[in-house]
């Protein structure tokens, strides 16, 4: 552990981090595990309180969404195994988190896991696409909704007609 | 908000007062989501169970938000869960509406649709209080309560325009719970005190706003709009209805049987 810390100690502010990022990418959303949660955007800054003392700011995705305590737990195991004991983790609500925050890396490991990224709908009716055969609701409504509430307070459910399999669409806020 | 009114100063509202308006807003939450918790594993079908239990876990998160500020304002060591397992009945001051019971998912949807619209309305406004706390956590609720709205309102057209049996017990729910619509508009000291000092909207106002998005749904349910009396409970005053104490025996079970146990 202290060797970890010395080398760190040698190299330069941006690189430091750039290594607390990675370890971050590394973290996964207990939900949706394709995810990294700097992929879902919840990590707000990474800023040093001390040399060996990052704060990490995180915003929750919904105000009750369960998954909020264990990847804080998550996030502190993980810096506390990579040399970070006292890393320092906040909570941030403003700007309050958007699904537009998805990074381009999560929005296509999203699609390729079978859920459907947010707002990838069409634009005439706003019903998203079939992530698994790429359906869209045409006039036959190959795509329709199940429940507006799926699995985790992000999404919602579909079921898509043509090719018969239900879906989850990460709801846009 | 206007530049001018940005500008404009405000009387500051007294730390008991903020306190208490606060604990309001998340009682309200709280005891809400505690009632629609009720329903896990006895709604009507699989999709109405998540969406109670996800609107559920929505207003629980807005009221532990809320709780932590109220304890910070209080200053006096009480946090979240403190104030939420550690209080009694006179203590909580949500709305009376919150606490009455599910009756049956008609019913529930009706409560849900009176609260979720003033909750809309209440959220829009508060992104604009002079609260910062307050703007925060109301920005995200806003996104949430929208949601909440979409769902509850298209099953209150569904039902009060669905079968002349699913058209009478809504009807029925609403004119029973109407009564309790009353508190969420008559301001007493604390929201005048809390509206000078810009924290918190006129009721009046919110209840003109409210009352045009009620209206569109009521006609859309075909659904008639009961009139509205001048009495009512004041659960925000700790008045509560006979209803509260039960929900508390058991959402406070554990805190009061196994004090500052924890997982």
């Amino acid at each position: 552990m202290v060797m970890v810390v010395d080398r760190i100690h040698l190299l330069g502010e941006e690189t430091r981090a750039q290594r607390v990022w990675r370890i971050l990418s590394a973290v996964e959303d207990p939900e949706i595990p394709v995810l990294s949660i700097v992929d879902l955007g919840i990590v707000r800054h990474v800023r040093w309180l001390a040399d060996d003392e990052p704060e990490i700011g995180l915003t929750p995705t919904y105000s009750g969404c369960p998954a909020t305590e264990v990847i804080r737990e998550s996030v502190r195991h993980a810096l506390n195994r990579s040399g970070y004991p006292k890393a320092r983790l906040i909570e941030v609500l403003s700007p309050p988190w958007s699904s537009a925050w998805i990074s381009e890396a999560g929005r296509a490991k999203l699609k390729e896991y079978g859920i459907a990224p947010p707002n990838c709908t069409v634009a005439t009716t706003g019903i998203p696409v079939c992530p698994l055969c790429g359906a869209e609701d045409g006039e036959n409504g190959d795509v329709e909704l199940i429940s507006e509430f799926g699995s985790t307070p992000c999404k919602a459910l579909y079921r898509c007609r043509t090719c018969l399999e239900p879906f989850d669409y990460f709801k846009p806020i | 908000m206007s530049r001018a009114e940005a500008k404009r100063s405000y009387p500051d509202l007294g730390q008991s007062e903020r306190f208490r308006y606060v604990l309001r807003l998340a009682d309200t939450s709280l005891i809400l989501g505690q009632r629609l918790g009720e329903w896990v594993g006895h709604a009507p079908a699989l999709e109405e169970d998540l969406g109670v239990a996800n609107i559920s876990l929505d207003l629980i998160g807005q009221a532990r938000m809320l709780l932590s500020y109220a304890g910070e304002i209080e200053a006096a060591g009480r946090d979240e869960d403190r104030l939420a397992y550690l209080r009694d009945q006179n203590d909580f001051l949500n709305l009376a509406l919150v606490e009455q019971p599910n009756g049956d998912f008609g019913c529930t949807i009706v409560r849900q649709v009176l609260i979720d619209a003033w909750q809309l309305e209440l959220h829009t406004w508060l992104e604009a209080s002079t609260d910062q706390r307050l703007r925060e956590i109301a920005a995200k609720a806003v996104k949430e309560t929208r949601y909440h709205l979409r769902y509850s309102s298209g099953w209150l057209i569904r039902l009060g325009d669905g079968t002349d049996e699913s058209h009478a017990r809504v009807q029925a729910s609403l004119n029973d719970l109407w009564k309790f619509t009353n508190e969420l508009f008559s301001a007493d000291e604390i929201d005048v005190l809390a509206e000078n000092a810009g924290v918190a909207p006129r009721l009046s106002e919110l209840h003109s706003r409210w009352s045009v998005r009620i209206d569109e749904i009521l006609s859309q349910a075909t659904l008639t709009r009961p009139v509205d009396v001048s009495y009512g409970w004041f659960g925000k005053r700790g008045e509560h209805t006979e209803h509260l104490g039960h929900i508390l025996s058991e959402m406070q079970f554990l805190q009061r049987a196994y004090p500052d146990v924890t997982w």
